[in-house]
């Protein structure tokens, strides 16, 4: 699963030869994020935030645990326990206010590796599985994120829950039961908060799991790089360690700073103030919105105001919104384009950027009050989210005139750094 | 044929909103939705310039004791502070003997239990208990208070955008009903029992102003007891209720950051360094 | 490092640059690594008790019921705590043992407060495995010695609370406490 001049695990201790005989993890390791993974040498910093994403679930783990020691997941007591978390348990406000954030960092870094991978074509073949994993990833994030806003039992965790179980509640004819199951009752109560948690806890633990296949996945064709360019030999790649654990270590201390600047200085800037108020049944908030990394989402669901016939505006609503993800695991065969980067691709680029703007201007409805004019924007920026990936994709695909490829990594390496100095650039980089 | 489909799809997605754009834009040009009172009179939080502001900053303990003054002598009243506990206040200041005094005399008693005969009774509240709520439950507070339940304060400076700011703007908001506004919308005439204050989301609370004379409180250490000084002081002890971990926050974040500066700097070198032949080869 | 081995010989100034070079490396990850031990420690510190436990670390008992030969059970620090109230025979019976022939040497008056030494407090945790030893409830039995009995492996403690027979290793604990008045002590 790698290239043949990859180099080899030699054990040099005895011990971990002795280990290396009986269960070879330390060479599954070296072959993964060790000297043993050939990486193209060419990756720039937008490759960093896959590993970014892996430490923010490490934070989130860590964390995640030691809030649930403190945690009493009841109605009657979660709000008071997360306050008294905040108050009396040891540095408890450090670790509740780190896995608040972390949430939003994790989601921050997830949507730049997110639209990396959308800008340098990381979906295409042969990594569609790569790509298929990591939407995998994401829609068990969201799920494990929503459970976990509806643990403090504030307003917004109550109220939200009831909204969003109510997208369940769209659904012709079993809508109803279902929206009772999936709470337990008829409102959200102590029986959803019990299995919400059940379900928070675990499936962090799932989504670990997804990671290990991720980057199986990954590790089979070998990462992709901002050319596009597959690797051709052994002067386009350098081991993973220490080339990319170094550059990693820098990019994560970079994260580090971001990280702890909201975490230390203005904990509550993501969060919202009506989650401070313990859940009450009897009183909705002025406006209900989700967390930020829902927005764009949450925008998509409330731009449909009309019915389509029989189909209820609610329920197109809900559909777009699911579709609006699941739309995303066709990518690989809606783009066809055999050209991978965006850097050789000239229209192909103008609507990316033309996408980036209009999810953040769906994020930005998303979170405003539903009233015009946000709805009328939300609904041309959610057809464009539509058009763009179900009909523009592949049009662009078809028509697009492609600017000419380097005719390998190191040649466009060489492009870079200006100097065409044949003589060193024949020395084999390793 | 995924391409077929999806075409069919998207051009479904985006027609039907685009139609529903048309409809939402037809709608708004021939009845703009009006406008509303709280969106013509509604007040931002006014500036208000506090210690704790900023990334270095901390709580004025004096402040604080006076604010804990105005929260005992006038909100404890009709608001509870469930999450906050009397040994908490030994953060204000407070020595151990002092906190079991205020404890012990404070007005509220802690609920308990006869050891006698197993009836309710109640007993003087101890440093551990937490502040003894005025009223046994909400309807109790309800019917006490014309209707309308006097939330919580522990939290209530996390509880509302720019909190610190809001609790003392509300403070010192109250005032009589423009009359601009009742030229505009007659019908939004402030109702009997209610208080106009700009400053509050539907422009009309049940709260009476609370502080509504100079010297309504004595401070202790001199200062002069304006109804803007009782506000900012209560808005201070309010925002410590809130947050009381403020201050380790900022000393940790500081060190915290200082640390990280310095590793990544590090990191960054070691990363050049490693890279140092590799850019040699390319060049 | 990998990098500084294949460096050598070719850096641009010999041996002194390829040391300097390794140092900024070991000190990067020594940084890290210094960084990952600050951030174990509230991790552990975490798992302490919380401020509202260690607010309920005192607890005062009201002695005025407690008649000679009885005995209460209460909590402290969500232990059980034994407090008893001596006969003069049982006083006696204490006095009587001679302390060097005692597992745990320790007089009543070692075990009891000045000028109170018919108050026995002690903790009602067995200095085996912890069990909590029958003696102080009404009827219970109270062991071959009077005292307290621990019926999981059957220690017998005397009327001091000493241990004196079983496999329990030391006399019932007494914890820290002081009289606030004749009829009230406080315990912690």
């Amino acid at each position: 699963m790698s290239f043949p001049w990859a180099e080899q695990y030699t054990p040099k201790h005895p011990v971990m030869q002795w280990v290396d005989e009986k269960l070879p993890l330390p060479r599954l390791v070296y072959n993964a994020v060790g000297a043993g993974y050939p990486v193209p040498r060419n990756l720039n910093y937008f490759w960093n935030f896959g590993v970014l994403a892996g430490l923010a679930l490490v934070i989130q783990i860590v964390t995640g645990v030691i809030m649930a020691m403190h945690y009493g997941a009841n109605d009657l007591v979660a709000f008071g326990t997360v306050e008294q978390t905040m108050r009396d348990v040891n540095a408890g406000w450090l670790m509740r206010y780190a896995h608040a954030n972390g949430a939003s960092f994790f989601f921050i870094v997830v949507y730049l590796h997110i639209f990396r991978g959308l800008y340098f074509g990381s979906y295409k073949a042969p990594r569609e599985m790569v790509w298929l994993l990591g939407l995998v990833i994401f829609l068990l994030m969201m799920a494990t994120a929503f459970m976990g806003y509806v643990l403090p039992w504030g307003q917004m965790s109550y109220w939200g829950a009831k909204v969003i179980t109510g997208l369940f509640g769209a659904i012709p004819v079993v809508g109803e039961p279902i929206q009772t199951w999936l709470l337990g009752g008829f409102a959200p109560g102590n029986a959803s908060l019990n299995r919400f948690f059940s379900l928070h806890f675990l499936l962090p633990f799932v989504i670990a799991g997804v990671i290990i296949l991720h980057i199986w996945a990954l590790h089979i064709p070998g990462s992709s790089n901002p050319t596009g360019v597959e690797v051709k030999g052994p002067q386009d790649t350098v081991p993973f360690h220490p080339y990319y654990t170094a550059k990693d270590g820098f990019g994560a201390g970079v994260f580090l700073i971001a990280f702890s600047i909201l975490l230390f200085f203005a904990p509550n800037f993501l969060g919202h103030p009506d989650n401070y108020i313990e859940a009450n049944p009897l009183s909705t908030p002025a406006h209900i919105v989700p967390e930020w990394y829902f927005w764009p989402f949450y925008a998509i669901l409330r731009a449909f105001t009309v019915d389509f016939f029989f189909i209820p505006a609610k329920l197109l609503g809900v559909l777009a919104m699911f579709a609006s993800i699941l739309l995303l695991f066709f990518l690989p065969w809606l783009d066809t384009s055999p050209v991978r980067s965006g850097r050789y691709r000239p229209t192909f680029r103008k609507f990316w950027w033309i996408l980036l703007g209009d999810v953040a201007v769906l994020g930005y409805c998303g979170g405003a009050p539903a009233a015009e004019p946000f709805v009328m924007i939300s609904q041309i920026a959610a057809a464009y989210y539509f058009a763009h990936f179900l009909i523009i994709l592949p049009l662009i695909a078809r028509f697009e005139m492609p600017l000419p490829l380097p005719g390998s990594i190191t040649e466009a390496v060489l492009a870079t750094y200006g100097k065409t100095d044949g003589e060193t650039a024949a020395v084999p980089a390793e | 044929m995924v391409r077929i489909g999806a075409f069919l799809v998207g051009l479904f997605f985006a027609g039907w909103l685009f139609i529903s754009f048309l409809v939402g834009a037809y709608s708004y040009v021939t009845e703009p939705p009006a406008a509303t009172v709280e969106h013509e009179f509604h007040l931002a939080p006014k500036h208000v310039a506090f210690s704790f502001d900023g990334p270095f900053g901390k709580y004025d303990k004096a402040q604080l004791q006076r604010g804990f003054q105005v929260f005992k002598e006038v909100c404890s009243a009709c608001h509870s502070l469930k999450f906050v506990a009397f040994r908490d206040l030994e953060a204000l200041g407070y020595n151990e003997a002092e906190v079991k005094a205020i404890a012990k005399q404070w007005a509220i008693k802690t609920p308990s239990v006869d050891p006698a005969t197993g009836e309710a009774s109640t007993r003087d509240p101890v440093p551990a208990d937490h502040f003894p709520k005025p009223f046994a439950n909400n309807v109790a507070a309800a019917a006490a208070n014309n209707n309308a339940i006097p939330p919580d304060l522990s939290l209530m400076t996390k509880a509302r955008h720019h909190g610190s700011a809001y609790v003392y703007s509300l403070l010192t908001g109250f005032q009589d009903q423009p009359a601009e506004l009742l030229k505009h919308f007659p019908d939004a005439k402030t109702p009997e029992g209610l208080h106009y204050n700009p400053y509050f989301a539907n422009l009309n609370l049940a709260m009476a102003p609370p502080l509504s004379a100079e010297g309504q409180v004595t401070y202790g250490d001199g200062t002069k007891a304006s109804v803007d000084q009782m506000a900012q002081d209560v808005s201070a002890f309010l925002t410590w209720t809130a947050e009381p971990k403020l201050e380790n926050r900022h000393r940790a974040g500081l060190a915290t950051i200082i640390f990280l500066l310095i590793a990544t700097g590090l990191a960054y070198m070691s990363y050049q360094n490693i890279w140092a032949d590799k850019k040699k080869a390319a060049v | 490092m990998a990098s500084v081995e294949q460096t050598d010989g070719t850096g641009p100034s010999g041996e002194d640059g390829v040391r300097r070079r390794d140092f900024i490396n070991i000190a990067a990850v020594s940084f890290a690594g210094v960084g990952g031990v600050a951030v174990v420690l509230p991790l552990i510190d975490q798992m302490n008790p919380s401020a509202d436990v260690l607010a309920l670390a005192s607890t005062e008992v009201d002695l005025s019921a407690i008649q000679p030969g009885q005995a209460i059970k209460t909590t402290f620090r969500s232990q059980p705590l034994f407090v008893r109230q001596l006969t003069a025979k049982e006083i006696a019976e204490a006095d009587k043992v001679d302390p060097a022939t005692l597992r745990d040497p320790q007089t009543l008056e070692e075990r009891t407060v000045d000028g109170k030494k018919q108050w026995l407090v002690t903790m009602g945790v067995c200095t085996h495995l912890g069990c909590v030893p029958l003696g102080a409830g009404e009827g219970e039995n109270r062991g071959e010695f009077g005292g307290y009995f621990c019926p999981c492996h059957g220690s017998s403690y005397d009327t001091a609370a000493r241990i004196r027979k079983g496999p329990a290793p030391k006399n019932l604990e007494v914890p820290k406490y002081s009289f606030t008045s004749d009829t009230a002590i406080l315990v912690g």
